[in-house]
């Protein structure tokens, strides 16, 4: 059937944690009650990218772009724009509004420098229906490859694209296949590793939610490269919505035949089955995802014999993350050098970032490599809300580092990343004004480390410990001179020795934040100090009785009841019973309250 | 004797948690019994089925799918999403990832930890509410968020608390 128009409703995780079911539930009612179900077509699509607005609805062929829709709003849209073609401008998206027209959304500043690669199809297609995904090329790859090409041709474009792991490591991607390629070993095996355990990224979930079939047709595309015929995909079962979704589109691929036994009549067979984890940040390491899939505790191993030799149950496997996958289809479709021409001399491509934390447009993204990270944060995200002062971004989650303003311009590729004692990491980018204190964020990322630390070795196990400690008694004022020198250590230590991945980037956080930020090390230490205002044994909140009016609204806002007074005599904080929340602070009409 | 014994604890679990929920869990078991490696699997449902994973529970699991207890007490210990006591009736997640810390979650548990007067992974005296901080729950656009049985609030404020909270009562 042909609609004359669609109504795209966001139905990533972002907008429905929002509430963008009942706004397409909504949306449906009212067209149907407009009588115009036959002509407009509700879609649920894949995320937008522009989570910060959400719920967001799209409607084409306009490319409209409706934000924060509530669903009482959608009467008026229905009315207005769908049955009189008047776009209602009070519910727009402000920045795509122009005096006398509507910008369509790509020329936004969001999404101008964007380039979507990876993301091609999320917000454009209904990730529940597989015909859906077959008209904007799904599986197309997949028969190319399967009826025109070689093993050998599809390992050489890959390696052509300058495709390198988009989990991490930055390993080549064509080599890591050519190498379980080469195995006499059989059966071999394809796993995907969507154990996106990052806190602060969401880009494989957005993937796997938005377009599901890219990552199933790449994992056969990779299956008839290296001589295999069954994938994994390592899925966290924290994500429901995700494991729904891949389960669908199995189901549904397997109908199609393009999953399953002797795919476009080719001979070649190739299944999919999921395999849940069950929280635990090391699977994310290619080892210890290993030993989960085959149903055991996920503690990893040294390293060689690589997975490319003796991976699942022992036989050749290749692990490949759900980014790097979606990247394969448009690669074969395209040419590696298409992809090649993409990006800088040693990171080709594109990249997907999760943009959170202190900037106006949080969101995923997706940016040419490349890309310095000022135009990330300022031109795609729109700067830092409240008119504060940016700080630092955070690359790389606990693995990663922070990069000071004086670095804003270093262009994001794997090497420059690496250098300004960053790292590319899965992707999270994470922003910070000038209210965060970069050894709390430290401390944050050890205490993250410690509590996910498998344990299998020492230097991980009892270093991140000790680390944690030393940075538990700076916040806590007590630190002495010498303590920023044993943390270095420690660190040093520890990078050198770990056993795997998460181990040794372990210390970066605090590696990082000493290199750029010491002299906040420095304050905690030497002055008693926490110049962010952030660690709270080291401030108190305080009335000022000079300014202070008596007029209670710090009281009656105060969460935890910890402020008293009387009319006409100044309010005093009770420093016992204060969580130091800074409520108070933002209430007072008459700036009396503040931090010492 | 093994035959016995087998009912036994059957029974037990039947007695703990009722028929319906033990077929639902035999069912799953029947399902993975013959895939290779799928015993984190079996032990996700048992999980979910369960709320928690007693020691009977593990014992059968060990029983039926034929893996020493050693083994299977080692992973419900190793993943964050096995427990091994039950939760309340409300489980609060509140997300503990990067953008909501940076965004102030470390202010809305003490707010939580406060009203309940419970500590991280406790459980309130009238088995109402759990406090159990997830890691990153992938909404970080609308941190700092928390999630109560499913349901996800986001853009908090230790304000707020109050007032969601009042919603399960």
């Amino acid at each position: 059937m042909l609609y004359r128009s669609h109504v795209m409703v966001c139905g990533g995780t972002g907008c429905t944690s929002s509430g963008s079911d009942e706004v397409a539930e909504r949306f449906i009612e009212e067209i149907k009650k407009a009588g115009l179900d036959k002509e407009i077509l509700v879609v649920r699509t894949g995320c937008f990218g522009l989570c910060e607005l959400g719920p967001v609805v799209v409607v084409y062929p306009e490319g409209v772009f409706y934000s924060r829709v509530k669903p009482e709003y959608v009467p008026e849209i229905v009315e207005e724009h769908l049955l009189k073609g008047r776009p209602v401008r009070k519910y727009i998206y402000g920045e795509s509004l122009e005096e006398k027209a509507i910008k369509p959304l790509e020329e936004t500043p969001f999404f101008r420098k964007q380039r979507r690669i990876a993301l091609r199809n999320c917000g454009v297609i209904n990730p529940e229906d597989i015909r859906e995904a077959i008209a904007f090329d799904g599986y197309k790859a997949l028969a190319k490859v399967l009826t025109e090409m070689t093993p050998e041709q599809v390992i050489e474009e890959v390696k052509k694209s300058g495709l390198r792991g988009r989990g991490g490591g930055g390993f080549p991607t064509g080599v890591k296949w050519e190498f379980a390629y080469k195995q006499k070993e059989t059966p071999k095996y394809v796993v995907c590793n969507a154990d996106e355990g990052d806190p602060g990224a969401f880009m494989d979930r957005s993937i796997l939610e938005g377009d599901p079939h890219s990552v199933l047709e790449a994992m056969a595309i990779a299956g008839y490269a290296i001589g295999a015929n069954h994938g994994y995909i390592y899925v966290r079962a924290e994500y429901p919505l995700a494991v729904k979704r891949l389960k669908i589109a199995i189901q549904q691929a397997r109908e199609y035949g393009l999953l399953g036994k002797d795919i476009f009549g080719t001979g070649f067979d190739f299944d999919i089955e999921i395999r849940l984890g069950a929280g635990a940040f090391v699977c994310g390491e290619e080892t210890a995802l290993l030993n989960s899939i085959m149903g055991k505790r996920g503690e990893p191993r040294p390293r060689p014999p690589f997975p490319a030799v003796k991976g699942v149950w022992g036989k050749p496997t290749i692990i490949n993350n759900v980014e790097t996958f979606a990247n394969i289809p448009p690669i074969i479709l395209n040419g590696g050098e298409w992809f090649a021409s993409i990006g800088t001399e040693k990171s080709k491509g594109t990249k997907v970032f999760a943009l959170t934390g202190k900037v106006n447009n949080t969101g995923l993204i997706e940016v040419p490599m490349g890309t310095t990270l000022r135009e990330i944060i300022y031109e795609i995200g729109g700067g830092i809300p409240g008119g504060k002062k940016f700080k630092a971004v955070q690359i790389g989650g606990p693995s990663g580092g922070c990069i000071p303003a004086e670095l804003l311009d270093t262009p994001i590729d794997y090497d420059s990343l690496t250098s300004a004692g960053a790292m590319m990491g899965s992707g999270g980018l994470v922003v910070m004004d000038e209210d965060t204190c970069m050894v709390n964020v430290a401390k944050f990322f050890l205490e993250f480390t410690v509590d996910e630390s498998c344990g299998k070795c020492a230097p991980c196990r009892i270093g991140t410990k000790r680390m944690l400690e030393l940075l538990d008694k700076i916040t806590s004022g007590k630190g002495e001179e010498g303590d920023i020198e044993k943390l270095e250590e420690l660190a040093k230590t520890i990078k050198a020795t770990a056993l795997c991945g998460l181990g040794q980037t372990a210390p970066n956080p605090v590696l990082s934040t000493l290199r750029y930020f010491r002299h906040e090390y420095e304050a905690h230490i030497k002055e008693k100090r926490c110049p962010a205002g952030v660690c709270t044994a080291l401030l108190s909140f305080v009335i000022d009785p000079e300014k202070c009016k008596a007029c209670g609204i710090c009281a009656k806002n105060c969460p935890v009841g910890a402020i008293f007074g009387k009319p006409k005599t100044p309010y005093v904080i009770d420093q016992e019973k204060c969580i130091k929340c800074g409520t108070c602070i933002d209430k007072c009409p008459f700036g009396a309250i503040y931090k010492k | 004797m093994q035959g016995m014994k087998e009912a036994s604890l059957e029974e037990k679990l039947v007695e703990k948690f009722g028929k319906d929920k033990v077929e639902k869990f035999k069912k799953s078991i029947e399902d993975y019994r013959e895939i290779p490696g799928s015993l984190i699997a079996v032990m996700n449902d048992a999980q979910e089925i369960f709320g928690y994973l007693p020691i009977e529970v593990q014992l059968f699991i060990s029983q039926e799918m034929k893996v020493p207890l050693t083994e299977i007490f080692g992973i419900s210990t190793f993943y964050s999403r096995f427990t091994l006591k039950p939760s309340g009736k409300y489980k609060i997640n509140l997300c503990m990832g990067t953008a909501c810390y940076v965004r102030g979650a470390a202010m809305l548990l003490e707010k939580i930890k406060e009203k309940l007067g419970i500590e991280v992974g406790e459980t309130t005296e009238d088995g109402k509410f759990s406090l159990e901080p997830t890691r990153c729950l992938g909404a970080c656009a609308l941190a700092p968020v928390m999630m109560i049985n499913g349901e996800v609030f986001g853009r908090l404020t230790p304000n707020d608390v109050d007032e969601i909270l009042k919603k399960f009562e």
